[in-house]
């Protein structure tokens, strides 16, 4: 999941070029307070136009407690966004109260159930009650770490070893699972260690994680060659995909495998595992076909 | 009686028999640090001549002063590879009566042997001269001050020019040997304060880019040169200079280590990274027509590998003895790819001239394979179009293009196309990327063209390609 | 309406200016690439303030090379902010 700023046009239009699974478009830290009604707008017009092929696009929103949340939802909704990422969550209560504010604005423009959640963990409160955030929402698709205000919070600083973070991140991993949904781990933001990076990455997965979250592509390369998909799972995005062709020669819209019926970011997720086996070498173009 | 060469300029200017209406010509190895092209023409303006012919290797912004020349007639025809900046601007608004002929490095030195493009007077800017005029771009003392390392481009002019004055700034002691200008081929010798202005002659160390694009485009375009069937030990390489060419030799490097492959040659334009693959025994020798930093004009000036080659030598379409004959792979740079594979590299989107044919024709043409590495947008400009604004290097002689949108091959290259599709690489349509291009940032409108011709572009074998219209 | 602006001189980006004026749609526009795209980027200046009910306005816009999408989101962006009318509930 690659970050890009809500406020610079130059970056959204082709990050999806470097071929990261997710993109999350920023309204919330990177853009500054004056330019909050315009990176609303940025992103709003960018997801309606930019063709960002098979990418999974999130927005990270503004809290709902402050004077931009609200119409963050709206915009992003609207634009058709696959995932809102919610800042620093810390209780279910808030996680119901954004599923409200979706829904509102889904049965406006009847696209209901269409958007998913994702709730960013960045504080003590939230590792404590990462369960019951996790199992908030039927929308919940996945759960992610902050470290940067975590650490803060905790009253200390991140290092490199990253021994501070170490419950948060085992937290995250065992309430994802028992609730079913995924989880991905925080940025690293030195661009110039890529050998900390690389090892950061390896005890992620190693913990656990579906992925990682990134600030520049230099960093692809890196996670995917850390997560290059197992047999299993090209086996499972196989079935995916087969089930996609099948509904498409019915004619059909709903996509089902195994008599189980799979959402957009499900098909998505399985094409890019298929993409990043050949990508690694795992499989050649034509055994992806 | 001794010391008849060494004179002033003016006086090298009378000796030389110049008239008006004569051809002079220059090479473009000090880069934007060139300062002899105005020197000499700001004289010659002052002794009166007009109507001359400039044939120049190449120009570039630092040529800006000779608008006025033109202007006032001194100068009334111009041959180069290359025009950029204000220069580049007026002309392509209409500024001269003759369209400018632009011709490949190749093409200029293979028309300079044959005699179609004669040269009367040749002013040949080095580094280091001794009074008989064996001159040359690298340092021979310490008060070298202009090093430029490969004199290739002037080397044509030397020998085939009817009068040769080498103009330096290191007047050194004879023998100046061994010297790419030899005394024998010149006739008078002028010392002056500064043939270049060393800062702009070449960059310092080299930078690795760090913009994300290139180093995808330079990925892409290592993975091609890798798959390509031609990456064997013994294989050869020439690349360019941008961004994303320097980071194909990064990458290209670590397998070369990794497979124990390493290149006979490197050809062309040399940089410092091409120097670092030699000294570490991963490339044979460097075929050098151009010394691209200081790195690779002090690697010249020391190592005996590390030769310099005229442009003849170097890409003459006519002379099967030229390098690019024995050139496996190059990597070059595009302003404009269309959907017939054909290249743009001199005339922007704008349809103002801002490039350089350089050595594209030539070494597209004779290598066994040409690898384009371009973005497919460029803000809002597209980079493969359906028909290119102006034709440089045509389709025929392209076999790769690498974008951050997949890689497009020939269709007249069935066999890279599959070795590429095996390897994994994500192989495209062309014709899939300009309607990609489309479909971002919409059709663009016909560019408001004249029907003034300002420019003729020359193919390499003296044929002319393509015209380029003034702007209005 | 007052004066407003939105969007930066970055590339890929565009710069706003809007300010009120008596009548009609006046656009003033720098581009690097105005001689292909300099029509269609006016008219989605123009487009844009007529879908937003701004018909009286005169409107600089300097183009670093901008995409529509993000010419329409800072044009947007400029009116929203000269008339105080959001295009989002509040």
């Amino acid at each position: 999941m690659m970050f890009v700023p809500g406020n610079n046009p130059g970056m959204m239009a082709d990050a999806h070029i470097y071929g990261p699974d997710s993109i999350m478009l920023d309204l919330e830290d990177s853009v500054t307070m004056a330019e909050k009604d315009a990176a609303r707008l940025l992103v709003y017009n960018a997801l309606k136009t930019i063709d960002y092929g098979t990418t999974e696009m999130v927005v990270r929103i503004n809290p709902l407690n402050t004077p931009y949340g609200k119409k963050d939802v709206e915009a992003v909704v609207k634009a058709g966004v696959d995932v809102i990422r919610m800042p620093k969550t810390e209780t279910a209560e808030e996680v119901r109260e954004l599923e409200a504010e979706i829904l509102k604005v889904e049965e406006e423009i009847g696209a209901v159930g269409r958007t998913q959640i994702m709730a960013a963990i960045e504080s003590a409160l939230g590792i404590v009650n990462a369960y019951a955030i996790a199992t908030a929402s039927k929308r919940m698709m996945g759960i992610a770490l902050g470290a940067e205000d975590y650490s803060a919070n905790l009253k200390t600083n991140r290092t490199p070893g990253g021994a501070e973070l170490l419950l948060a991140r085992e937290q995250i991993v065992v309430a994802a699972r028992a609730a079913g949904i995924a989880c991905f781990d925080t940025v690293y933001s030195n661009l110039d260690d890529m050998e900390t990076f690389r090892k950061e990455v390896e005890l992620i997965k190693t913990l656990g994680f579906d992925g990682k979250s990134i600030i520049n592509p230099r960093q692809i390369e890196v996670v995917n060659s850390v997560f290059v998909p197992t047999e299993k799972e090209i086996n499972k995005a196989r079935a995916v995909i087969a089930g996609i062709k099948e509904a498409r020669a019915k004619g059909s819209g709903v996509i089902s495998v195994n008599g189980k019926m799979v959402d957009r970011p499900v098909v998505l997720r399985a094409e890019r595992t298929i993409a990043l086996a050949v990508a690694a070498g795992v499989i050649s173009e034509e055994e992806a076909l | 009686m001794r010391n008849t060469k060494l004179v002033s300029l003016e006086e090298a200017i009378r000796r030389s028999g110049l008239k008006d209406g004569m051809t002079i010509s220059f090479h473009h190895h000090f880069r934007g640090g060139d300062k002899v092209v105005n020197m000499v023409v700001d004289k010659l303006a002052e002794m009166g001549f007009k109507n001359l012919h400039l044939a120049a290797s190449s120009l570039s912004d630092v040529h800006a002063p000779l608008i006025e020349h033109i202007k006032n007639g001194v100068i009334t025809r111009i041959s180069t590879s290359g025009l950029r900046g204000t220069l580049a601007d007026a002309i392509s608004r209409g500024l001269m009566e003759e369209p400018v002929v632009f011709r490949s490095h190749g093409g200029r030195g293979s028309a300079i042997a044959s005699g179609e493009l004669h040269i009367d007077v040749a002013f040949l800017g080095a580094s280091a001269s001794d009074e008989l005029g064996n001159a040359c771009g690298v340092p021979r003392s310490e008060n070298a001050k202009s090093i430029c390392g490969s004199l290739g481009y002037a080397l044509p002019d030397a020998r085939y020019a009817s009068h040769v004055v080498v103009l330096t700034d290191d007047l050194v002691p004879y023998p100046n040997l061994p010297s790419g200008i030899r005394a024998a081929d010149v006739e008078s010798v002028v010392v002056v304060d500064s043939v270049g202005d060393s800062s702009k002659i070449s960059a310092g160390a080299i930078r690795d880019s760090k913009n994300p694009r290139d180093i995808l485009l330079a990925k892409s375009a290592a993975k091609v040169v890798i798959n390509s069937g031609l990456f064997v030990d013994g294989f050869s390489i020439q690349t360019g200079t941008g961004g994303a060419s320097l980071a194909v030799v990064k990458y290209i490097r670590e397998e070369m280590i990794a497979r124990g492959i390493k290149a006979s040659f490197a050809l062309g334009g040399i940089t410092a990274h091409m120097v670092k693959l030699h000294e570490e025994g991963l490339i044979g020798r460097l075929i050098d027509v151009q010394s691209f930093d200081k790195v690779a004009a002090e690697s010249i000036a020391k190592d005996p590998s590390h030769v310099e080659v005229s442009a003849v030598e170097y890409a003459s379409g006519q002379h099967l003895g030229s390098a690019t004959h024995a050139l496996d792979i190059v990597i070059l740079s595009a302003l404009e790819v269309d959907t017939d594979f054909n290249v743009n590299v001199l005339v922007g989107s704008d349809g103002i001239i801002r490039g350089a044919i350089g050595g594209h024709q030539d070494t597209a043409a004779d290598s066994a394979l040409s690898i384009i590495v371009c973005p497919l947008l460029r803000g809002r400009i597209p980079c493969v179009v359906p028909k290119v604004t102006t034709l440089i290097t045509p389709g025929k002689s392209v076999d790769v293009v690498v974008t951050e949108y997949g890689v497009a091959v020939n269709p007249e290259r069935p066999e890279v196309r599959e070795r590429l599709v095996a390897a994994g690489v994500h192989v495209v349509d062309i014709h899939d990327l300009a309607a990609k291009a489309g479909s971002i940032i919409g059709t663009p409108d016909p560019l408001p063209f004249g029907d003034k011709v300002v420019g003729i572009v020359m193919n390499r074998d003296g044929s002319v390609l393509d015209k380029i219209y003034n702007i209005k | 309406m007052k004066e407003a602006s939105a969007g930066t001189l970055e590339s890929g980006d565009i710069l706003i200016q809007i300010a009120p004026a008596q009548k009609g749609l006046e656009i003033e526009l720098q581009s690097s690439v105005a001689a292909q795209f300099g029509r269609q980027i006016k008219e989605v200046i123009k487009d844009t303030l007529e879908g937003l009910g701004v018909e009286d306005a005169y409107v600089k816009a300097v183009d670093k090379g901008a995409l529509d999408c993000t010419i329409r989101a800072r044009v947007t962006a400029a009116a929203v902010r000269a008339t105080g009318k959001d295009v989002w509930k509040d």
